[in-house]
């Protein structure tokens, strides 16, 4: 494995925490919410500003993570309260956020050289390769990376079985059966939003650390990438259960990197990438389209078809 | 238990469109009752239900559940007193959710969300006793998600998360419209014993005559928004669908009722 394939691990666990903020909205919430763009640069943006003035990078990053919890619930207080589509509502904030962005940077572009980061302190933790024979299949970063994905998505499972995350689950499922069980459907998906985008600005904090510096156009295109890696993960590994889903989606974020560092190294420019990624998300959605829909209607197919014993 | 008084729902009020869909609805309904609504379509029985449930608001009158003025109380505020079961069966129940965790939403019902765990070993146990009731084996399928099953099932189950609470009133807005007569048939039944066995005081909106007649201790009939025959149990047990519709005549003036949906035989 080359040093390219290495980063692109790294990079994938990295991103697989927006793309479970994803997940939460698009699979969960069923809220297509564009906000994403915005809230992965609010993340990087303040938490590069905060260390450089010498916060503590953990801290940085838990602001990162109030910060895009606020952007979430903001979008959806637009949606809720104010009724706006959510489409648009995501739009607007993100928009919005664009500004606001560049202000907390003061310039577009923020370096993060020879400052402590989370990633610095990773490194400085020496976790050994995985090696075998030699040949390096994990770096100790990624390792590092891994245990906190992992425990991450464990919360996350937790989370979405509890009786707040249930109603959450259901909100997305069927909105008018939980209303009658008496669950708020504004708040729940107040909650479902700021969550999601809490996570997104979290990753954001992290790739800014990661990669040195933080770019007010970072979060270009983000919410297409965490769509590649919730779908890449779906139709490769499965979503029957939230714990096999959850999973998915960090394993489609790693192999979403992985094709992305594989076509690079076929020669393509870094600015194919965008192009290379709307096509991953094209052929991860039409190819198994069939596979998707047994899938996806199953259920009502099942019923229709009135097979059951009833 | 439930009172309702002077309700009047009007949709699109001062358009073209404006349908008066209640106008000045009066209705006391005593604990234990379990009243049977029949109706033409458009008569204003959905309207009903959903003001009762809080699904829609009234512009005048009041709703009175067990004492309590609920008349601008939003639905998801008044679920902990009304359980409810729709015609359409995916309506009742989240089909990407397993049972038993559909279960714990209707487990949890009025009560404050918390982060404790939605599905426990203790809830588990009260699921099975509870499916078991059913008769469908649902009670092994815990893990099961609900959108694998039948029509027939999800209906049964969205029964059991209306009532196994024991809410103040259950509503039933032609449960059974939907499945085939032999599913229909289990579901009214099942509908029997729930409501004998919690004393639920329920209001089931039904398109088969012979169904209102049977069931329940008390029947009404809405025609364009009013509630034109209220027919108490001696009165009701001695009826036949003939006798209704002639009671509907009466009451219309002659007018007769022609409506292809309702079942006479
Ligand atoms: N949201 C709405 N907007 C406008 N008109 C409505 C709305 N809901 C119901 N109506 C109208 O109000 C009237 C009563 O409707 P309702 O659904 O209560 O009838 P129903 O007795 O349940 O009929 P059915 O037997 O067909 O179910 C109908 O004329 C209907 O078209
Ligand atoms: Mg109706």
């Amino acid at each position: 494995m080359n040093l390219a394939l290495h980063g692109a691990i790294e990079q994938g666990l990295l991103f697989a925490i927006m793309a479970l903020g994803v997940y939460l909205t698009f699979r969960i919430l069923n809220f297509p919410d564009l906000t994403v763009d915005g809230s992965f640069a609010l993340g990087g943006a303040l938490a590069a500003r905060l260390i450089i003035e010498g916060t503590n990078p953990f801290l940085a990053t838990l602001m990162a993570f109030v910060a895009g919890g606020v952007a979430g619930i903001f979008t959806g207080v637009l949606h809720t309260k104010g009724k706006i589509n959510g489409l648009l509502a995501g739009i607007l904030t993100m928009i919005a956020l664009y500004s606001i962005n560049l202000r907390i940077m003061g310039k577009a572009n923020l370096p993060l050289l020879r400052e402590d980061t989370l990633y610095t302190f990773v490194k400085d933790l020496g976790v050994p390769n995985l090696a075998v024979g030699g040949v390096v299949f994990f770096t100790g970063v990624a390792l590092v990376f891994l245990i906190g994905i992992l425990l991450l998505k464990a919360i996350i499972d937790w989370f979405l079985q509890t009786d707040l995350g249930l109603d959450i689950r259901a909100t997305g499922d069927n909105s008018k059966m939980i209303r009658s069980f008496g669950a708020n459907t504004d708040t729940t998906t107040i909650i479902g939003l700021g969550l999601s985008n809490a996570l997104v600005a979290v990753s954001g904090a992290w790739v800014a650390q990661y990669q040195g510096f933080a770019d007010v156009g970072m979060g270009i295109g983000m919410i297409v990438i965490g769509l590649a890696s919730v779908i890449v993960g779906e139709v490769l590994f499965g979503s029957s259960s939230i714990f096999r889903a959850t999973l998915a989606v960090i394993l489609g974020s790693v192999v979403y990197r992985l094709v992305i560092a594989l076509a690079l190294d076929a020669g393509l420019n870094p600015s194919d990438m965008k192009l290379i990624t709307a096509l991953i998300v094209i052929i991860a959605l039409t190819v198994p389209a069939v596979a998707k829909s047994v899938w996806k209607r199953q259920p009502f197919r099942a019923t229709k078809g009135g097979r059951g014993d009833a | 238990m439930l009172k309702i008084s002077r309700v009047r729902k009007v949709f699109n009020e001062g358009t073209v469109n404006e349908k008066i869909a209640l106008r000045e609805i009066n209705l006391n309904v005593t604990p234990g009752e379990f009243i049977t609504v029949i109706g033409s379509n458009g008569a204003g029985k959905s309207t009903l239900m959903n003001i009762i449930s809080g699904g829609l608001i009234p512009d005048t009158g009041s709703v009175i559940i067990d004492g309590k003025n609920v008349t601008k109380l939003g639905e998801h505020k008044r679920a902990s007193f009304v359980g409810r079961v729709f015609q359409d069966p995916m309506a009742g129940t989240a089909p990407n959710m397993t049972i038993e965790e559909n279960l714990a939403i209707a487990y949890a019902r009025g009560k404050r969300r918390t982060l404790s765990f939605g599905v426990n070993n203790r809830k588990r146990e009260l699921f099975r006793e509870q499916l078991r009731q059913l008769d469908q084996g649902l009670e092994n399928r815990l893990k099961t998600k609900v959108g694998f099953l039948s029509g027939g099932q999800r209906q049964a189950l969205s029964l059991l998360m209306a009532t196994f609470t024991e809410p103040k009133i259950l509503l039933l807005d032609e449960h059974t419209a939907a499945l085939d007569p032999k599913r229909a048939q289990l579901i009214v039944d099942l509908t029997q014993k729930v409501v004998e066995q919690y004393k639920l005081t329920t209001i089931m909106v039904t398109h088969n005559m012979e169904q209102a007649l049977n069931m329940g201790n008390r029947l009404l009939m809405l025609h364009d928004g009013g509630i034109i025959l209220d027919i108490p149990q001696e009165k009701k047990q001695t009826m036949k669908p003939q006798d209704l519709l002639r009671a509907f005549e009466q009451a219309r003036g002659g007018e007769s009722f022609s409506e292809d949906r309702y079942l006479l035989s």
